[in-house]
C-alpha cells in the first residue's frame, strides 16, 4: 500500500505556515508536502490546528506566515475560488451543502465550476449533459446513486456527509483537502468512502485529517501529527505510531491506537 | 397533474389580463398598467432579493434615472423614438448599477441595505437640490414617445389601451426572460449565492462578478419599468428615485413571495389593490398596509404565493424523472 507509488512530484507544499488568531497560534511553522498518489493524513487532538491547517491551504483563510506551493507555483494568499480552480478541492468538516437543492443539483453545480465561465444565461443548465455526467458520477462514487433526486436537508447526517465528498469530487481536483471526511457516518458508509479513498488515491494527493484512526491507518502513506499548531512528528505511519512524544501527547491516550 | 393546473392558472391569468381593456373601464386599464409596471419593477428586485439574496433598499435609482434618462433625452417639440430611447434609458439604469454595484457589492448584510440605501439618495438629492432637471418639481415629457417599425405605428403610446398591451408584452416577457436565466448555469450560480456563498466560493466561483452582472441585469429591468412609468404619467420628479419607492417595491416583493417568479406580480397586484380600497376607507390608509405586511410576515413567509401549490418542488421532480427515465422516487 505504502512506499510503491512512483514518485510524482510533490503536488502540494507548505514552509513555516503560520496563522494567528490575536495571540493564539492556530497553526505554528507548519512544514509538509504531499505528492501525487499520497496520502498524507494529519492527526491530533481536538484544537490542534487541523482544520485551519486545511483553511489555509484552501484560501479559505489566509496565512499570517509562511508559504503555500502548488505544484511548484507559489499560491499564498490566493482566494479560494482561485486555488479551487487550480485543481485543489476541498471538504468541510462541518458539512456545508446547499441543503434546498437536491443531491444531483448540489453536484451538477459543483461540476459547473469547472466550466470557463457560468455567465451562460439562455440554455438550461439541466440540458448541459456532461454536467450531469459529472455529477452522477461523482454520486455513484461516494454510493448515493439511488438519492440523487432528494433534497439534502431531507438525507440523514451521514449522506450529507457523502453528498459533501461527492460535490469536492465533481470539481475533478488532483488535490484533495479532506476535513475528517468519515466524521458522522455509519459503519457502512465509511467504509465505502475509505475504499473511494483508497481508489482515488493513485490520482489525487491527499490530505486528510481525520479521528478514525483504522481509517488513517490503512489508507495514509505519510503521517503527521499536530500538537498546539506545531508538528509533533511526521514520517511513515509506523515510525510515527513507535514515537513515544507521540504515544505520551496523543495517541496513548486512544486505546486503540 | 400540478403542472396542467399551473398552465391553466397561468393561461386563464394572461386570458384576462389580454381581454381586460374590452371590459374595463379605462381608469383601471390605466391602473393596471401602472399594477404591471410595478410588477416588472418588483420582479427585477425579485432577481436581487429572492434568487441572489441580497437586500437592495435603494432599487429605486435604476427605476427614477431611467425615468429621468427619458425626460431629458426627448425634445419639447416634438416626439423621441421610442426605440432610441428605451435603449437609452435601459443601458443608463444598467450602467448606473454596473458603478453603484461595483462599490456596494463588496458590502454584505446590513451594509449592503445601508450601501443601496446611501447611493439611491444621493442621486435622489442630485436631482430634488440641482435644477438639471427641474428640481423638487420634476420635469415634464410634453409628447410621448412615438413607437415607429418602419413607416409604421402598431401602437400609440399616448392611448390607454395601446400603451396597455405594450406594457402587459414587457410583462410577460421580462417574466418569460428570468424564468430563462434563472434556468440557465448563471441562474443556477446566483441561487448557489443565496443558499451559501462561502461553499460557492470554495467551488471555484467568483461570486462578486456574478453578483454584479445579476445587479446590472436587475437595474436594467428596473430601468425598463421606470421608462414605462415616465412615459404613461409624462412626468418624472425625484420621488421616482426615492427610498419611499425602494421600499414599497421591496415590500410588493415581501408581500408577493420572495424568490418565485409569479410572487412579485401577486405583489403588485395585491399591494396596489389594498392601497387603493384602503384609501377608500380612510385617509390612515398606509397604518392598514402595514398591519397586512405584519400579518403577511407572521402568517405567509413565502408570500401570497405562498398561498398556491408547490408547483416548484414538484417540477424539480417531474425534471429529473425525466433525466432518469424509470426510476422511480419514494
Amino acid at each position: 500500500m505504502r512506499d510503491d507509488k512512483p514518485d510524482s512530484g510533490t503536488m502540494l507544499e507548505t514552509r513555516s505556515l503560520s496563522r494567528h488568531f490575536g495571540g493564539l497560534s492556530a497553526v505554528d511553522g507548519v512544514s509538509l508536502t504531499c505528492r501525487m498518489g499520497e496520502v498524507h493524513a494529519v492527526i491530533g487532538p481536538n484544537g490542534a490546528g487541523k482544520s485551519t491547517l486545511i483553511n489555509l491551504l484552501s484560501g479559505d483563510l489566509e496565512p499570517s506566515a509562511g508559504q503555500v506551493f502548488l505544484h511548484g507555483d507559489e499560491v499564498t494568499g490566493l482566494s479560494s475560488p482561485r486555488i479551487s480552480l487550480l485543481g485543489v478541492g476541498r471538504s468541510y468538516q462541518k458539512t456545508n451543502v446547499f441543503l434546498s437543492f437536491s443531491v444531483f443539483e448540489n453536484c451538477r453545480l459543483a461540476a459547473q465550476s469547472r466550466l470557463a465561465t457560468s455567465m451562460r444565461f439562455f440554455r438550461a443548465a439541466r440540458s448541459y449533459r456532461a454536467l450531469s455526467d459529472v455529477a452522477m458520477r461523482a454520486i455513484e462514487q461516494v454510493g448515493l446513486a439511488g438519492r440523487a433526486d432528494e433534497r439534502v436537508d431531507t438525507l440523514s447526517h451521514g449522506e450529507q456527509r457523502q453528498v459533501e465528498i461527492a460535490m469536492t469530487l465533481a470539481t475533478n481536483p488532483r488535490v484533495l483537502l479532506l476535513d475528517e471526511p468519515l466524521a458522522g457516518m455509519g459503519a457502512e458508509e465509511s467504509s465505502q468512502i475509505i475504499e473511494l479513498l483508497r481508489a482515488l488515491s493513485g490520482g489525487h494527493a491527499i490530505l486528510l485529517v481525520e479521528h478514525d484512526m483504522d481509517a488513517v491507518f490503512s489508507l495514509a502513506n505519510t503521517l503527521t501529527v499536530m500538537v498546539n499548531g506545531a508538528v509533533l512528528e511526521s514520517g511513515l505511519p509506523e515510525t510515527v505510531r513507535a514515537s513515544r512524544a507521540v504515544q505520551v501527547a496523543y495517541l496513548g491516550e486512544h486505546s486503540h491506537a | 397533474m400540478s403542472n396542467r393546473a399551473l398552465a391553466i392558472g397561468l393561461s386563464v391569468g394572461v386570458a384576462l389580463l389580454v381581454a381586460f381593456p374590452f371590459i374595463g373601464d379605462r381608469f383601471y386599464v390605466q391602473f393596471v398598467t401602472k399594477i404591471l409596471i410595478m410588477a416588472i419593477f418588483a420582479g427585477s428586485l425579485n432577481l436581487l432579493v429572492g434568487y441572489t439574496g441580497l437586500v437592495s433598499l435603494g432599487h429605486a435609482a435604476f427605476f427614477g434615472v431611467a425615468g429621468y434618462i427619458l425626460a431629458l433625452y426627448s425634445p419639447d417639440t416634438h416626439a423621441a423614438s421610442f426605440w432610441t430611447s428605451l435603449l437609452l434609458a435601459v443601458s443608463g439604469a444598467a450602467l448606473m448599477a454596473l458603478i453603484i454595484g461595483t462599490l456596494v457589492l463588496r458590502t454584505s448584510g446590513i451594509f449592503f441595505i445601508m450601501a443601496t440605501l446611501a447611493f439611491a439618495e444621493m442621486l435622489f438629492y442630485v436631482f430634488h437640490d440641482t435644477a438639471i432637471a427641474g428640481g423638487s418639481d420634476g420635469i415634464y415629457i410634453h409628447e410621448r414617445p412615438v413607437l415607429m417599425i418602419g413607416n409604421w405605428q402598431p401602437l400609440d403610446l399616448a392611448h390607454s389601451g395601446h400603451f396597455y398591451y405594450l406594457v402587459l408584452a414587457f410583462s410577460i416577457g421580462v417574466t418569460l426572460f428570468m424564468r430563462t436565466i434563472l434556468r440557465s448555469p448563471f441562474g443556477q450560480v446566483i441561487v448557489g449565492i443565496r443558499v451559501n456563498e462561502h461553499r460557492m466560493r470554495a467551488l471555484g466561483f467568483h461570486t462578486f462578478r456574478y453578483k454584479l452582472v445579476c445587479f446590472v441585469i436587475a437595474g436594467g429591468i428596473a430601468g425598463l419599468a421606470g421608462y414605462l412609468a415616465a412615459v404613461q404619467f409624462g412626468v418624472v420628479n425625484p420621488e421616482m428615485l426615492g427610498w419611499h419607492l425602494s421600499g414599497s417595491v421591496l415590500m410588493m416583493v415581501i408581500l408577493g413571495g420572495m424568490g418565485t417568479l409569479i410572487g412579485p406580480i401577486l405583489g403588485a397586484f395585491s399591494m396596489m389593490f389594498l392601497e387603493e380600497i384602503f384609501q377608500t376607507m380612510t385617509k390612515h390608509w398606509q397604518l392598514l398596509i402595514g398591519v397586512v405586511i405584519v400579518l403577511v410576515a407572521l402568517f405567509l413567509p413565502r408570500g401570497v404565493a405562498g398561498l398556491l401549490p408547490d408547483w416548484q418542488r414538484r417540477r424539480t421532480k417531474a425534471g429529473s424523472a425525466q433525466r432518469a427515465p424509470g426510476k422511480t422516487h419514494a
